[in-house]
């Protein structure tokens, strides 16, 4: 008990982790909105959107998302000398949320699309004969019956969103896993505590979104 | 049914190849043979040696070439003196993260690695040296002249290496007004100095001077030479090991004999760096006490 005492108090533990919270939220709002424009690129009727849509999910999504946050430090700030902010750590915050945005937009693209799969034919062709054209009909009729069919899609997506911003520590911000190695590398004493801290952090995180994504996905699922 | 059990396998693979790509990778130098959980311990036919592979100056390996630097050549005259032949070492590699674990867990035998003695590391590891006394310092571009020492870097970018305080230190203490980077790894770090990006690297004095020295950024960089820690390097052993006297008479030696100057020598060669002789002949540079 205290090893966790000692590490609490020498070490930000609750600020690195509120980090990743930050880098969840925001990344999941950009990812959220990129991903339904991408799904609707998907599913319309004009070809090469699809063929964009297409395009950029299979690149994006089979791109591993440490290529994509080193990209973003080492080749847009390191060498073409892009800066969003002044203030540096502002600015490395900035291309995590980005970099995170970019990478998991392309599996929330996938699980709309397997909400889309979830609603009948029939409603979309209902759509037409009242006379919607594609996007009246896409965001009336079709999308909110979409999103409530891909809740649990959704919500293992934003799991694994949670985790992987501790990949952000390559852009250097300063979350729960580099402040891991600077536990590890200054008190390798307290490695239990210090892995148990960790751990258990995560799971305070991550178990009430899985517990809140099966009841919502229960309570909205679309009653046929 | 069958794919699903297929693809429980390849997952279950896929984990272990995860698992075994955090512990340290051991390759054989001369009878090829692997090790596993630790069936030779020090006084068998070969020895295993923990050092860094990405160090350039101090502990480092291409391929599955041999390794090179200020820690690999005291690694090799310690073990020369302990009986053991060029052949008989097996190097392994040790990242920071892993020094202790490695050592408990019997992978490695002694660990030669930029290894700082700290009293939280003496409660896991028993440390015989120190064999190199260092300091944090800065690298900065070779034609910088404004830069001098920590207290002169408000309003400068500073990269260091994520899971390190050593930058976050000189924030702390020095220049309030520093910009820090924080990076996997001080290649990467080099190369924001170099595009401009940064005005400064910091870590121990002898890693930036390695760093400087590599064929690639000679005559680019140069180290400050103004260090403002002690860092005293030590040789990792496992708890309770009787290697820990032979250890240090074997660093004696090397210093009386030369041959520690000489490695020093060829390993920070062109970069202008000379070791504080003041912390490597002083109190600093007392060999740890092997009574514990």
């Amino acid at each position: 008990m205290n090893g966790f005492l000692e590490l609490f108090a020498e070490y930000d533990i609750l600020g690195a982790f509120w980090m990743n919270i930050r880098l969840t939220v925001l990344a999941a709002i950009g990812s959220f909105v990129l991903g339904t424009v991408l799904a609707v690129f998907r599913i319309s009727p004009v070809g090469s959107l699809r063929a964009i849509g297409t395009s950029y999910v299979n690149v994006v999504r089979n791109t591993p998302l440490t290529i994509i946050m080193v990209l973003g430090v080492l080749a847009v700030w390191g060498q073409l000398k892009i800066e969003f902010f002044d203030d540096f750590a502002l600015n490395f915050f900035t291309y995590a949320v980005i970099a995170l945005s970019l990478y998991h937009a392309s599996f929330v693209c996938e699980a709309i699309r397997s909400g889309v799969n979830t609603v009948p034919q029939g409603q979309a062709e209902a759509a037409r004969a009242i006379g919607l054209s594609f996007l009246p009909a896409a965001r009336v009729v079709v999308l909110p019956q979409a999103l409530r069919g891909a809740i649990t899609p959704l919500g293992n997506t934003l799991i694994a969103l949670t985790k992987n911003t501790t990949v952000a520590a390559a852009a250097s911000v300063a979350e729960a896993s580099g402040l891991m190695k600077s536990m590890i590398e200054f008190n390798p004493n307290l490695m239990i505590y210090i892995f148990l801290t960790i751990a258990i952090g995560f799971c305070i995180i991550v178990i009430p979104m899985g517990i809140l994504t099966t009841w919502l996905s229960d309570k909205l699922a679309v009653a046929r | 049914m069958r794919k699903k059990y297929i693809s429980v396998a390849a997952l279950a693979a896929s984990a272990a190849l995860a698992l075994s790509a955090c512990s340290p990778s051991s390759t054989g130098n001369g009878g090829g043979e692997t090790t596993g959980g630790g069936e030779t311990q020090a006084g068998g036919d070969s020895v295993r040696i923990g050092i860094k592979f990405d160090q350039p100056g101090l502990g480092f390996r291409e391929g599955s070439g041999d390794p090179t630097g200020f820690d690999v050549d005291v690694a090799k005259y310690v073990a020369g003196e302990l009986g053991y032949a060029e052949d008989d070492i097996e190097w392994v590699q040790t990242p920071s993260a892993n020094r202790e674990n490695a050592l408990e867990g019997g992978e490695v035998d002694m660990i030669f690695a930029t290894y700082s003695i700290t009293d939280e590391r003496k409660q896991r590891v028993d440390f015989a040296g120190p064999y190199f006394v260092a300091g944090q310092d800065l690298l900065v571009r070779q034609d910088d002249t404004e830069i001098t020492g920590p207290d002169a870097l408000d309003g400068k970018n500073l990269c260091s290496v994520t899971g390190s305080t050593s930058a976050q230190r000189i924030k702390d203490e020095y220049s309030e007004g520093v910009n820090l980077v924080e990076q996997g790894g001080y290649a990467e770090c080099v190369t924001y100095l170099e595009s401009g990006q940064v005005d400064a690297v910091t870590t121990d004095d002898i890693i930036l001077a390695g760093l400087a020295a590599t064929p690639e950024n000679s005559g680019k960089f140069k180290v400050v030479g103004n260090p403002f820690t002690v860092e005293r390097y030590g040789v990792g052993l496992p708890k309770d090991s009787d290697q820990c006297q032979a250890v240090n008479d074997a660093i004696t030696k090397m210093k009386e004999e030369g041959a520690w100057e000489e490695a020093l020598t060829k390993n920070t060669e062109g970069t202008g760096y000379t070791p504080d002789q003041k912390l490597n002949d002083g109190p600093e540079a007392e060999l740890e006490s092997c009574d514990a």
